[in-house]
């Protein structure tokens, strides 16, 4: 494996391997819970904490967990973190709770977090688990806020709750029900790859460099 | 009976878990590529399904009540460990059936609808014959909806397609139409509910 700098490890999540809109994991909670922009961003924030702390902990812990039964440890770590979200979020903000329901318990068996404990926390120092769980907290809350951005103002003409076009404005109804959720990530993948064709072109600007330089790599 | 059949229909068209509640979305996207495979991940998710349903229900009416903030922990630690019985049992019993589902019943481990199904089954207090029904009921509408989307990426691969949608994209478009054709289905029961 290359090695790599603290700074790579921090900005490496955020766009250039962004966990949903480059790798696609974690697809559950950012189709399900971003049909208003809080309620992805609760859960952008409740991912980031147990993100954090289970990478914290699985680094700290990594020379006491046995390889053969690793895996289950981290599930059990990252399931105590996220308990711990569970009765924070329903004791300080119940009805954001309430609105994303299941889907709080099911971050224990969201690919991203697993996959950074596997990927990198178990292989790494605390210091740098904590800035590649950073790094990867940030790049899953942009892509929430994304997803919620464009499902809340088609939808239903708002952001954050407050009306962005007057009374007048018919919401797209879709793209709050669930068929939405699968539409507004559909269409980012398009654009994404419409723009990576289009950088591809003599004379035309690069943008984003990492995705293209990523892709080529790949390629 | 009627009650039983409701949840079941429910759970597998109407409230369709991958898509009306975006669970299990990993292999919905990972293994529709071929009906053939869909078809096998489709089963092994059933009957994993119903064995979880009755686990969890034990579990959380005869040890859980004086626990419940245990919940979410011992759900995941039975599931996984009941899916390693099931294939070791499977392995020593039925050797073709295990190849058949060899690769796919480990990765259902970390499926987030096993778990998602055992979560709505207690929040909605449902008992063990209820349980059973609504695990049959996801199990099925799991199956119907990889199969229906293999179908469709199987004449997808031989369309000619614009360059930009020759990636996941059009997966989604395709994944949200038919998410759209199973919303009509909740007009089949607005009169009992």
């Amino acid at each position: 494996m290359k090695e790599t700098t603290p700074r790579e490890d921090l900005v490496r999540g955020i766009w250039k391997e962004n966990p949903v809109l480059i790798q696609l994991l974690g697809l559950c909670p950012s189709l399900a819970v971003t049909n208003t922009v809080e309620n992805a961003i609760a859960m952008a924030a409740a991912t980031f904490f147990v993100l954090v702390g289970s990478s914290t902990l699985v680094s700290s812990l990594k020379s006491l967990i046995p390889n053969e039964v690793r895996i289950s440890a981290y599930i059990l770590i990252i399931a105590t973190f996220v308990t711990m979200a569970d009765f924070f979020l329903n004791a300080v903000a119940p009805d954001i709770h309430k609105a994303l329901g299941a889907f709080i318990p099911l971050i224990v068996v969201n690919c991203i977090i697993l996959g950074r404990q596997e990927a990198f926390a178990a292989k790494h120092g605390v210091g740098r688990s904590i800035l590649d769980a950073v790094g990867t907290g940030i790049g899953f809350t942009i892509a929430m806020l994304l997803m919620g951005t464009m499902r809340e103002v088609l939808g239903s003409g708002s952001f954050l709750g407050h009306p962005l076009f007057g009374p007048h404005y018919q919401g797209w109804l879709v793209f709050v029900l669930p068929p939405g959720g699968f539409f507004a990530i559909g269409f980012y993948l398009l654009f994404f790859s419409w723009w990576r064709k289009r950088g591809e072109q003599p004379g035309i600007r690069q943008w984003p460099h990492g995705v293209a330089a990523q892709k080529r790599r790949i390629a | 009976m009627g009650n039983l059949v409701w949840i079941f229909v429910s759970a597998a068209v109407v409230n369709n878990f991958t898509l009306a509640y975006f669970l299990g979305l990993c292999p919905f996207f990972g293994v529709s590529s071929r009906v053939a495979t869909a078809l096998r991940m489709g089963l092994a998710d059933i009957f994993v399904m119903t064995i979880a349903s009755l686990a969890t229900w034990f579990l959380n009416t005869y040890i859980l009540a004086s626990a419940p903030y245990l919940r979410l922990i011992s759900f995941i630690v039975v599931i996984a460990s009941l899916v390693q019985i099931v294939e070791m049992a499977v392995h020593k019993f039925s050797p073709a059936l295990f190849r058949q589902l060899g690769i796919y019943l480990p990765l259902i481990t970390t499926n987030c609808a096993i778990l998602g199904m055992a979560i709505f089954q207690t929040n909605r207090g449902y008992g063990l014959l209820e349980g059973l029904f609504f695990a049959l009921g996801a199990g099925a509408g799991l199956t119907l909806s990889l199969v229906l989307m293999a179908s469709i990426r199987q004449q997808t691969d031989l369309s000619d397609v614009p360059a930009m949608a020759r990636n996941m994209g059009l997966v989604m478009i395709i994944a949200g139409s038919l998410s759209l054709a199973f919303m009509g289905f909740a007009g089949l029961f607005s009169a009992t509910s």
